[in-house]
């Protein structure tokens, strides 16, 4: 990652280094919900509600102060409100696994169809009209801090989304062999054992999700600078299903899954989209269904094990999360 | 007055529309457990066979009540063979994998039918109320809902195939020590949720219209009422269908459609965080 982010600008021209700079910014929203789902086991269709609102909230900050320092770091912490607030709601209602998907999925739709009816001009917040599904075109992209005449160039920008990839990734590897990290990871492996030795299983999973939802609105602030442009489809299903795709082709339960299988699957729909013999959706669905049905563990497992296979180790132990639980 | 009848029948229309479009789903959640992401994709394939039959010159009624459930139905029971089958207590996969198999469907209909809407035009008229008119279909629609709920009341209660049912997905292993053999009535399960929503979809092509992403709009909706709903099939989906009919139909009245959507949401979450296991997990309990 690290001889990407120093050497891509050399050896690419403008469009690569742009999308680099999209699948950096994607990468992390893949995070997000690799941390999520894969560690903290709670499986989350509503990352895109996160990162919608954290571009909303870039587009509308960046407009109205015509400054982009603020609108980065409010696009952080309103998704992360907002997860804490649907997180208060969800684990502390004791929701199971299977309802918080529905629930995570419906608030990503209703953001959805809200969005898209906000077209004319009585909705506007300060000098932002929201636009509904046009979306909101031309937003301020990132300046240098205090200078907003001073705007950040591709190459720039690039390096900023680079260092912020390595940023979460170092930090989640950190925060996840720390003591919190552990105590995560050991509520998804067994709820009622964690409960019994005294740990506050709500507040840890709570905790997890409102990260998580801070880190998917990093993402979309960075998603809407790209651009310089939000729509409503960042709440879309489409986006929706993209994210768990990623994590589910790269691999639950690693960090380094989820950044390749959003590379391949962002790669693949750059390619398909240039065809016109078979829809993108269609495919997708495909893939899906093949990844759950044959490698449920994704890529990056399934690759160790056969490594570990291959090296003749006889106690292959591959940190993959057990993808079932028992029904409460 | 004429409003306040006029009222009364939109929040009537509003839970008849909400138990059209979960019964099926009820059925297949409540009864084998299985989350079925690709229900609202069940929904618009039931839409596309009805108006594909109706513009080929089938009478209308045929289309709508017979080949939007057959065709809906032959496709859910190939779906359970093909992929649920396998992940029987996995429900997080099954879950995954009826997403794939909702992208896939999106994908295909996109492909044949193009990613228009198509429609057919609602029959029998309409009858005024005093200062308004009300749509007849519309009102059809309500004794539908009614009506489906109590058949399927009747088959469960007094029927040897709902006995059956309901031996099977109390204890598996029992049930199949009788004789009775547990995958087939899995597959039974499912087709008959299948064909039920594929019946919602086609009573419901004529006042929506379908297009092939429509089934995101019916999804959610479904699946917040049935789990508010709890786990009595047919309670549980008349009650909550009744609470968050209203309280869409109210909202939409007083302020825009997606504002009373977003109510509707809201009050689930709400009412799942008082009842975390849904209105009969509390009240009418042992009822169907």
């Amino acid at each position: 990652m690290v001889v990407v982010g120093v050497g891509g600008p050399l050896v690419v021209d403008q469009f690569g280094l742009l999308q680099l700079t999209v699948f950096a910014s994607m990468c992390i929203l893949a995070l997000s919900l690799g941390v999520v789902w894969g560690y903290g086991g709670i499986l989350c269709f509503g990352q895109s509600a996160f990162f919608g609102l954290g571009a909303y909230t870039y587009a509308v900050t960046a407009i109205n102060l015509g400054e982009s320092t603020l609108a980065i770091v409010l696009s952080v912490v309103l998704p992360g409100v907002f997860a804490a607030l649907l997180g208060y709601f969800m684990f502390y209602g004791r929701l199971s696994d299977v309802y918080l998907g529905v629930i995570t999925l419906s608030v990503t739709l209703i953001f959805f169809n809200l969005m898209n009816s906000t077209a004319g001009d009585a909705y506007r917040i300060g000098s932002a009209r929201l636009n509904g599904f046009n979306g909101m075109p031309s937003l301020p992209t990132f300046n240098v801090p205090g200078n907003p005449g001073r705007l950040l160039d591709p190459t720039e920008t690039f390096y900023l989304v680079m260092a912020l990839l390595l940023i979460v990734y170092v930090g989640l590897h950190a925060l996840l062999a720390s003591h919190f990290g552990r105590v995560v990871v050991a509520v998804r492996e067994n709820e009622t054992r964690c409960e019994l030795l005294g740990y506050d299983v709500r507040l840890h999973k709570l905790l997890i999700f409102t990260l998580g939802g801070a880190i998917a609105g990093l993402a979309g602030s960075l998603f809407a600078n790209w651009g310089a442009f939000v729509s409503p489809n960042v709440f879309s299903l489409g986006m929706t299903s993209q994210v768990i795709i990623w994590v589910i082709v790269g691999g639950l339960g690693t960090l380094g899954g989820p950044i390749i299988g959003c590379l391949i699957m962002q790669y693949l729909a750059t390619e398909l989209g240039t065809q016109q013999l078979a829809n993108t959706s269609l495919i997708f669905g495909i893939i899906f269904l093949a990844f759950v049905l044959l490698v449920p563990r994704g890529v990056v497992p399934a690759l160790i094990a056969v490594r570990a296979r291959l090296s003749g180790a006889v106690r292959a132990r591959v940190s993959g999360a057990p993808r079932t639980r028992p029904i409460a | 007055m004429d409003l306040v009848a006029v009222l009364a029948l939109e929040m009537l229309n509003g839970i008849a529309s909400l138990v059209l479009i979960s019964v099926g789903l009820a059925i297949i959640f409540g009864m084998m457990r299985v989350i079925n992401l690709a229900h609202g994709e069940f929904l618009m394939l039931g839409g596309y066979a009805a108006i594909v039959a109706t513009n080929r010159g089938v009478n209308i009624w045929i289309a709508m009540l017979v080949v939007a459930p057959v065709v809906v139905g032959i496709i859910g029971v190939i779906a359970e063979r093909l992929i649920i089958r396998v992940l029987y207590g996995r429900m997080i996969d099954t879950l995954l994998a009826t997403w794939g198999l909702s992208l896939f469907f999106v994908g295909l209909v996109t492909t044949v039918f193009g990613n228009t809407v198509a429609g057919i035009g609602a029959p029998l008229g309409s009858v005024a109320v005093g200062r308004y008119n009300i749509s007849l279909y519309r009102l059809m629609l309500v004794g539908v809902a009614a009506a489906i709920l109590a058949a399927i009341y009747v088959v469960l209660r007094t029927t040897r195939l709902g006995l059956l049912a309901r031996g099977t997905m109390e204890n598996a292993n029992m049930a199949a020590a009788l004789g009775v053999s547990p995958p087939r009535v899995y597959a039974v399960t499912f087709g008959v949720g299948a064909a039920l929503t594929g019946l919602a979809g086609g009573l419901l092509a004529p006042i929506s219209g379908v297009l092939p992403t429509v089934g995101a709009a019916y999804v959610a909706k479904a699946f917040i009422t049935v789990i508010s709903g709890g786990t009595a099939i047919i309670a549980g989906t008349a009650t909550a269908a009744a609470l968050f009919g209203s309280v869409n139909q109210l909202l939409t009245y007083l302020t825009t459609p997606v504002i009373g959507e977003a109510g509707l949401l809201a009050a689930a979450i709400l009412l799942l965080r008082v009842l975390p296991h849904g209105i009969t997990g509390k009240l009418f309990r042992g009822s169907l």
